[in-house]
């Protein structure tokens, strides 16, 4: 059993009281303390400008060319706040119910409860910020619905919200650069974690210009690095969205929780063939208006247009009349997977389902007539000023859906099909985001802590600023008041000498091996493994299978890859490498994990666990814990389990119908 | 969709690194699908030069949905290529036809020196910003969201601005590489708001001294910027960055 130091005292009223009694640094001191933030995305950057403004030193790292084009950027539905702004019966209990619902019963309490009191916070920062959110023509704020839920609480800025919020907390993160608060250093990668008795002390970092290999020492390490999805090669995430920071905590000994919990997400644009380098997200703010069906009948191969309306069935309305095309993602996703497997699917592939927007246009476009005093509107009329309604609103989407499929959907439906987006799953942290490692935290999507087994929409932007601006500026200080005494870290140390000598080995091998296949061609076959076996959904002979599939692929590579080019320069090849090399060492702990847990919840879909009708089947008496993998070494894992309690909330069956 | 495939004669611009001075080299692309983008077919490419033992082709990319503005190719002549409105990663292979060739250059401009092959340098759009492109509001000062109504029309002017994705292609398709679009849109999204009311002089000053500093070329209102912006920045906002730094400069 591992301690969360959740504080005691009733929910509502723990984040208050650790505020008011955690340790301080004073402002002298502050100035003396290091601390790095690797990955500049909206946890990263919100984290690293807040600590500047607090007074700390602070350095970043990332391994794009600027901070601004961390993959929260591409983030594109909204952020969710319990503000009430609607008057359609939202509260913090509220948001929080409904993230500990939408989870399934498998996030911890304390910490979600932080998530929804802070999240209005959150909003009002970013219009401090100058954030331009979308608003109404009184000049306040608009609000949307978004999947699981059943008020509006979506914040966006068209189908951009991540990037404007993205921009404004790295253009907080410019100003202390500016200030010289903070020491940028892009264009790295971070290949280990230095642990000096026991403590967190610095990283090494590989400059991928030159190939030169750094040690920055610090007195705390945020890990704000992101999420694994592209452990299935095929994701929404961008191409160099990876787990290596995140690996390289976890084998020094920080634990990784609930790796299996995955989020696979319903709305993307199908994959077109073998060259699919990533999917597109078509943002899940479109099932506001998007109504999903295929074909009453088994292949059938008309045109959408026609298909008459008696013969299409509109699956998710039909099986879930309360919440519509609105259910939660797992149980969306599920159900496209489930009518594409019983030969129903649309497309030349058959793997995808129509979301179609003709009611929303007709529906748009008669309101329109009559706000602008059209009377006897004729069709025309009508499917002209609904698709000007509908461009407003998801014009951004429709082109880049027609840029890359070469199909016009204000004219056809969509065709869509569920991609792995989301990783629940991350470092295991306790209350204050700390991981098992003292002085090493971990924010944002890197982390398990606040989704549970499935993240509701507009949730990710949330958790990660909330961890950045308004919990990490806390938490920390209460472990760097302990440290105002240790002097700048040396590096000189033997941890970090011996920390930089296995890297660059680590490098050198994979320079020297001269294989026969490149990197893209292990990563494609490990993608496939996990998809098809540890995807949306999974069984105790399939993950088996995969185990021992991943760990002979893994001897492959390391005997087999080819990486061109050396290791002093810019070489994109012997970066994959690295990254890679730890994919196919998660997949096998993702397997281990969801073979373990027998259990349907959430993303996590066990065939073996499900009822009559096909929903998921939670087994609470044995499983209702984090599972906290500990490192052994060689491939080695010990379980640890933090009992998840539910002090307020009741867990019961999720019911969406 | 149907697809065809085709073949490509590609002239792409290697530079082992900053100091070498650079040359074309051709390349056969075939079979490739017109379902592909055009990174994809890059893809294709480099796999088939590590396969023969060959160096692949530095380029820079990562989210491949058109918003992190991390690719930048310049492809027969054009910044993003010859789809209007669209980033590199969003250029699919239905734009060419087979037999054609194609031409790929990074960007060029002395502010944005080359890193390696289709690499640039774009520290220089991260050091303006620094100058002024944000709001000096710490965090845990804000009021209420809703407390201060903010005119639509503004709002939504200031979002298209702010929709820059500052990939740098205003100053590749510039011939006297200038950053004005860049600088104009970051200065206009604060401008077009209350909340960068406070330092709205200062910022149109800074920013525009950090941009010559970098070396960027003036702006003679050609308006390459605006056609090859990927993200359709309205060259109005280079009007009203002149109109902000000339009324910062009056009243100073």
């Amino acid at each position: 059993m591992i301690n969360n130091r959740v504080p005691s005292g009733e929910l509502a009223q723990k984040w208050s009281t650790y505020k008011s009694t955690c340790k301080l640094v004073n402002p002298a001191n502050k100035r003396s303390i290091d601390i790095i933030v690797v990955g500049t995305g909206l946890a990263g950057a919100s984290a690293a400008a807040t600590l500047a403004e607090l007074g700390y030193s602070v350095k970043t790292f990332c391994f794009q060319d600027s901070g601004r084009r961390a993959h929260s950027i591409a983030a594109q539905g909204g952020i969710n706040a319990a503000k009430n702004y609607q008057n359609d019966g939202d509260s913090v209990y509220r948001l929080f119910y409904d993230t500990i619902k939408g989870g399934d019963y498998r996030a911890r309490e304390a910490n979600v409860h932080r998530l929804a009191e802070v999240s209005g916070n959150i909003i009002d920062q970013c219009v401090a910020q100058g954030v331009p959110f979308a608003r109404e023509y009184g000049g306040l704020l608009s609000n949307r619905s978004f999947g699981g839920t059943q008020v509006q609480r979506t914040f966006y800025a068209a189908g951009q919200t991540g990037q404007q919020l993205l921009l404004g907390a790295y253009s907080a993160q410019m100003r202390q650069v500016a200030l010289g608060k903070i020491i940028e250093h892009n264009r790295h990668e971070m290949l280990d974690v230095v642990v000096i008795d026991g403590k967190a002390r610095g990283i090494i970092a590989r400059n991928l210009v030159t190939g030169q290999i750094e040690r920055h020492g610090a007195h705390a390490v945020l890990l704000c690095t992101g999420g694994y999805g592209n452990v299935f090669f095929l994701s929404t995430n961008a191409m160099g969205s990876n787990v290596t920071a995140a690996w390289k905590a976890h084998k020094k000994g920080a634990f990784f929780g609930n790796p299996c919990f995955t989020q696979i997400h319903p709305t993307c644009i199908p994959v077109s063939g073998d060259h699919q380098s990533k999917l597109t997200l078509m943002s899940e703010s479109l099932r506001n208006d998007g109504r999903i069906w295929v074909p009453k009948k088994q292949g059938d191969n008309r045109k959408a247009v026609d298909i008459p309306e008696e013969e299409r069935d509109y699956y998710l309305e039909r099986r879930y009349p309360a919440f519509g095309n609105l259910v939660p993602r797992d149980v969306a996703s599920r159900a496209a997977k489930e009518r594409c497997d019983a030969g129903y699917g649309v497309g030349n592939s058959k793997m995808a389902v129509y979301l179609d927007f003709a009611a929303a246009i007709i529906r748009y476009g008669k309101t329109e007539c009559t706000k602008t005093g059209i009377a006897n509107a004729d069709q025309a009329t009508i499917i002209k000023l609904g698709k000007e309604v509908v461009k407003e609103k998801y014009g951004n989407l429709f082109d880049m859906y027609e840029k890359i499929t070469g199909e016009n959907p204000y004219e056809m439906p969509m065709r869509i099909y569920p991609a792995v987006h989301y990783t629940m799953g991350g470092l295991w942290v306790d209350y204050e985001l700390m991981t098992t490692v003292p002085g090493l935290y971990a924010l944002g999507e890197a982390n398990f802590s606040d989704h549970g087994a499935n993240r509701l929409g507009a949730s990710a932007l949330m958790q990660g600023l909330a961890d950045g601006y308004f919990v990490i500026p806390y938490t920390i200080g209460n472990y760097l008041a302990d440290e105002i005494r240790t002097p700048k870290i040396d590096t000189n140390q033997r941890e970090f000498v011996e920390a930089e000598k296995a890297v660059t080995d680590r490098i050198n091998h994979f320079i020297n091996v001269k294989g026969k296949h490149s990197v893209d061609y292990f990563h494609k076959q490990l993608g496939k493994i996990m998809w098809d076996k540890c995807g949306m959904a999974r069984n105790e002979k399939g993950l088996k299978e995969a185990i021992q599939e991943i760990r002979a692929l893994r001897d492959e590579f390391w005997r087999d890859v080819k990486v061109p080019g050396g290791a002093n320069e810019l070489n994109p090849e012997l970066d994959k490498a690295g990254r890679v090399a730890d994919f196919l060492e998660l997949g096998e702990l993702m397997c281990i994990d969801a073979l373990n847990r027998n259990e349907s919840c959430g993303g996590h879909f066990r065939e073996e666990f499900q009822t009559e009708d096909g929903e998921a089947m939670r087994m609470d008496e044995n499983y209702m814990y984090v599972a906290a993998w500990e490192n052994k070494g060689n491939n080695e894992w010990n379980l640890n389990k933090e009992d998840l309690i539910y002090d307020v909330i009741h867990p019961s069956q999720r019911n969406y119908k | 969709m149907e697809h065809k495939e085709i073949n490509l004669n590609l002239k792409v611009w290697r530079q082992k690194n900053a100091q070498d001075s650079g040359h074309f080299e051709t390349y056969k692309a075939e079979n490739i699908s017109t379902e592909m983008s055009f990174l994809e077919m890059f893809d294709v490419l480099n796999e088939k030069l590590i396969n023969e033992g060959q160096d692949p082709i530095a380029f820079d990319h990562d989210c491949r949905e058109g918003i992190c503005g991390m690719c930048s190719m310049h492809i027969n002549g054009r910044a993003h290529g010859p789809w209007e409105g669209t980033t590199t990663c969003q250029l699919h292979m239905r734009a060419f036809t087979d037999g054609q060739t194609v031409t790929v250059e990074p960007w060029r401009a002395k502010a944005f020196p080359v890193l390696k092959d289709l690499v640039v340098d774009r520290s220089a759009f991260d050091r303006i910003q620094q100058a002024g492109g944000y709001v000096s509001v710490n965090t845990g000062n804000a009021q209420d969201g809703n407390a201060l109504p903010i005119d639509k029309a503004m709002a939504d002017a200031s979002f298209d601005a702010a929709m820059c994705i500052g990939c740098g292609a205003c100053v590749a398709a510039c011939k006297n590489s200038s950053a004005m679009l860049f600088t104009s849109a970051k200065v206009s999204q604060y401008a077009l708001l209350p909340q960068g009311q406070a330092e709205r002089k200062t910022r149109v000053l800074n920013m525009v001294a950090q941009m010559d500093k970098e070396g960027f070329g003036a702006c003679t209102n050609t308006g390459a910027c605006e056609a090859e912006c990927p993200k359709q920045i309205s060259l109005s906002n280079i009007a009203r960055l002149n109109r902000e730094y000339l009324n910062a400069q009056m009243s100073l």
